[in-house]
């Protein structure tokens, strides 16, 4: 009897478990590939006077570019679009306002013929001024357009010579929406020249190399050059508002924005009943700010009730802030998609003397995902797991063993089974 | 004797279910999940660049080493998929090529970030480290929390998904920046038996705005955890030992007496009959 009992309350709980498993679809998630675009790079080479020094592996600085230059032509990838700008190449004098105009394209960025560009490198000799702003500005004009990266490598051996900070132009022209990056490589350089060059790079996500040895210069301006093939999502470029009532209406995909110190800005997303919204904030900082910062991302409705929110804060070094939230929205028949206003905030502050304009650099990642299977307890499926847990069936099972046994017996005894 | 040949069955019985039991949580514990192999990346070998961003953080498997020539002073980003159950230890390590001067000791630091971006707390592990100007390498690590299936939308427990590692310095002497170094990093994962399985299930934490990620294998079915094991074993035993029980309680069942009639008895011979 028992057993006839225990072995239907296991095939039940045997149907209860194919049931479960039946009614948990495997989830699958699936990132879009992204579609390949012409990557254009422009290598921009400082030719100035002082490429003649003599200290790199006893070649002057100009012969180690132009050898380092010969094997990045030969080694460039297929599908890349390689430019080549120089500055201070042809103007020798001494006028400061003609020598810091001396920037010009050796060869267009396109696709690449590597006899043409070589021959073009070979005639290069170290001439003028350092106008590394007004050369940075001119390599933006260049490169600009198409789908794909686009990167600059910046070549040089000294601080910039005229006026401009290029540290500022590199920043403005992040600032513009073209998805550049612009990596800085500086060939023994001073402490002055170490910081602009540097600067440059984190104005625009990009790395900064000290270079000491020929090889040196060859591997990184190549892994660069490499570096401009990867795929990644670009941004689509929008602009968050002050109040959730002007915010623009954004779907699922990657933005980019700008945001200045302690600035706040609002987007509204649509999330339809049965829908998880996932948003992802990054903050970066693109010049120098003061130790202490912090990014906040709220989820808000139009009542300005707070759904959920995240927050970040950090001390010290770094490249980015970044928080994300999650908001399911339970499934329902009738109920209309809700509006979900999104708030970036930013804690971060700089010294008086760096600029404000423009604002930092805003990412926002924006997903729309099934709602998660609302658990019914905590525990998985509500089971159980552990000594007690077994301690506890097999005492259940004595107990029930030793009372329906001694029930047997009387009954036996009792007369009333033969 | 019945009853004792009983009894000596459900005990092995219970004790057999008991070291299935066990034997198979010990597995769980012991047998690191099985390294995948590469998904995003297309190839087999691993990979030897690192991104500069979340956006271009390079697709790296579990259990594989990736490493990445860079400048002193780069933040390097990584990112590998993690799935229900694991307990992700992140590995990173930092060499100094012996050419390059270096002026005064150096901060690195790793970080991870999870799938929506958020910073994950390390539960132990040297997540940052200082070494002195001359020292060869620096190695540090985090250990995750366990990566769940499930967590409250306000709360950051780890879900399962994309994991983010960031490795830079963080504070070094201004003439070393921009130096070369070379990075590695190593994600590996050991199983945790179901002791932290919850219920629910959130679809993986992968943004559609980046590149495929997920372990070879796929992600694991939220159905299985080894609490069936533990909690169907239990069962097992619970019926064992009621079976044993019941026979001990009731004790032997007597057979049905010899059917010979009542009252007969075998004829005896005759006193004297034959002397």
């Amino acid at each position: 009897m028992i057993i006839r009992k225990l072995l239907a309350a296991g095939s039940a709980c045997g149907l209860m478990a194919a049931l479960a498993c039946g009614l948990l679809p495997a989830t699958a998630h699936a990132g879009e590939p992204v579609p390949g675009a012409t990557p254009k790079v422009e290598l921009v080479l400082d030719v100035s006077g002082s490429m003649s020094a003599k200290d790199i592996d006893g070649q002057s600085r100009m012969s180690a570019a132009k050898q380092a230059f010969d094997d990045v032509l030969d080694s460039t990838p297929e599908g890349v679009d390689l430019g080549i700008r120089t500055l201070g190449a042809n103007y020798p004098g001494n006028d400061r306002k003609t020598g810091c105009k001396d920037t010009a394209q050796l060869y267009p960025v396109g696709q690449l013929n590597r006899d043409q560009a070589k021959s073009a490198v070979a005639t290069l000799q170290p001439t003028g001024w350092t106008p590394i702003g007004p050369a940075l500005l001119a390599a933006a004009g260049d490169i600009k357009g198409g789908d794909g990266t686009h990167r600059l490598v910046l070549i040089t051996d000294g601080e910039d010579t005229c006026n401009a900070n290029p540290c500022d132009v590199a920043r403005q022209i992040a600032a513009e929406g073209i998805d550049l990056t612009i990596d800085t490589l500086g060939l023994i350089p001073d402490a002055k020249t170490r910081n602009q060059l540097s600067c440059i790079a984190e104005a625009t996500g990009g790395t900064y190399t000290t270079v000491q040895h020929r090889q040196q210069l060859t591997t990184k301006v190549k892994q660069l050059v490499d570096r401009s093939t990867d795929t990644a999502v670009t941004p689509t470029a929008t602009q968050g508002a002050g109040s959730c009532t002007d915010a623009p209406v954004l779907k699922q995909g990657l933005y980019s924005d700008r945001e200045t110190f302690s600035e706040n800005r609002w987007y509204r997303v649509q999330v339809a009943p049965g829908q998880e919204l996932r948003a992802a904030v990054t903050v970066s900082d693109d010049r120098a700010v003061n130790a202490d910062y912090g990014v906040l991302l709220r989820g808000v409705t139009l009542h300005g009730r707070e759904i959920v929110r995240d927050d970040e804060s950090g001390t010290g070094r770094t490249d980015a802030v970044s928080a994300g939230i999650r908001y399911p929205k339970p499934d329902s028949d009738d109920a209309p998609a809700e509006t979900v206003c999104l708030q970036v905030g930013n804690s971060f502050s700089a010294p008086a003397s760096v600029k404000t304009e423009p604002g930092l650099p805003v990412e926002l990642s924006l997903d729309l995902v099934p709602a998660p299977h609302k658990p019914s307890d905590v525990a998985f499926h509500g089971l159980g797991r552990g000594w007690w847990l077994l301690g506890l069936l097999a005492v259940i099972g004595i107990v029930a063993g030793l009372l329906t046994g001694w029930a047997a017996r009387w009954r036996l005894t009792s007369g009333r089974t033969r | 004797m019945r009853t004792v040949r009983l009894l000596g069955t459900a005990a092995l019985l219970a004790a057999t279910a008991l070291a299935a039991l066990t034997g198979s949580a010990a597995a769980d514990d012991s047998t690191d999940t099985p390294t995948p192999t590469a998904t995003a990346t297309g190839s087999d070998a691993p990979p030897t660049e690192a991104g500069t961003d979340f956006r271009t953080a390079t697709v790296v498997d579990q259990g594989v080493q990736a490493t990445a020539s860079a400048s002193a002073g780069d933040y390097l980003y990584w990112q590998f998929a993690a799935d229900t159950g694991q307990n992700v230890t992140v590995h990173a390590t930092v060499t100094f090529p012996s050419t390059a001067v270096r002026h005064g000791p150096s901060t690195w630091q790793v970080d991870v970030y999870d799938g929506l971006r958020r910073r994950q707390p390390c539960r132990f592990g040297v997540q940052t480290a200082t070494v002195a100007a001359d020292a060869g390498s620096v190695d540090l690590a985090c250990h995750l929390r366990t990566i769940r299936s499930w967590s409250e939308p306000w709360s950051n427990d780890p879900l399962r998904g994309t994991y983010y590692v960031r490795l830079t310095v963080l504070d070094l002497p201004q003439a070393d920046l921009g130096q070369p170094v070379q990075a590695a990093m190593k994600a590996t994962s050991s199983g945790t038996a179901g002791s932290q399985a919850v219920d629910g299930s959130v679809a993986p934490v992968v943004t559609a705005n980046g590149p495929h990620v997920a372990p070879a294998g796929g992600w694991a079915g939220t159905w299985w955890s080894p609490r069936w094991l533990w909690t169907g074993g239990g069962g097992l035993l619970a019926v064992a030992l009621a079976l044993g029980a019941h026979r001990l309680a009731r004790g032997p069942v007597v057979p049905a007496a010899p059917s010979r009639p009542v009252g007969y008895e075998r004829p005896r011979e005759p006193v004297g009959y034959g002397d």
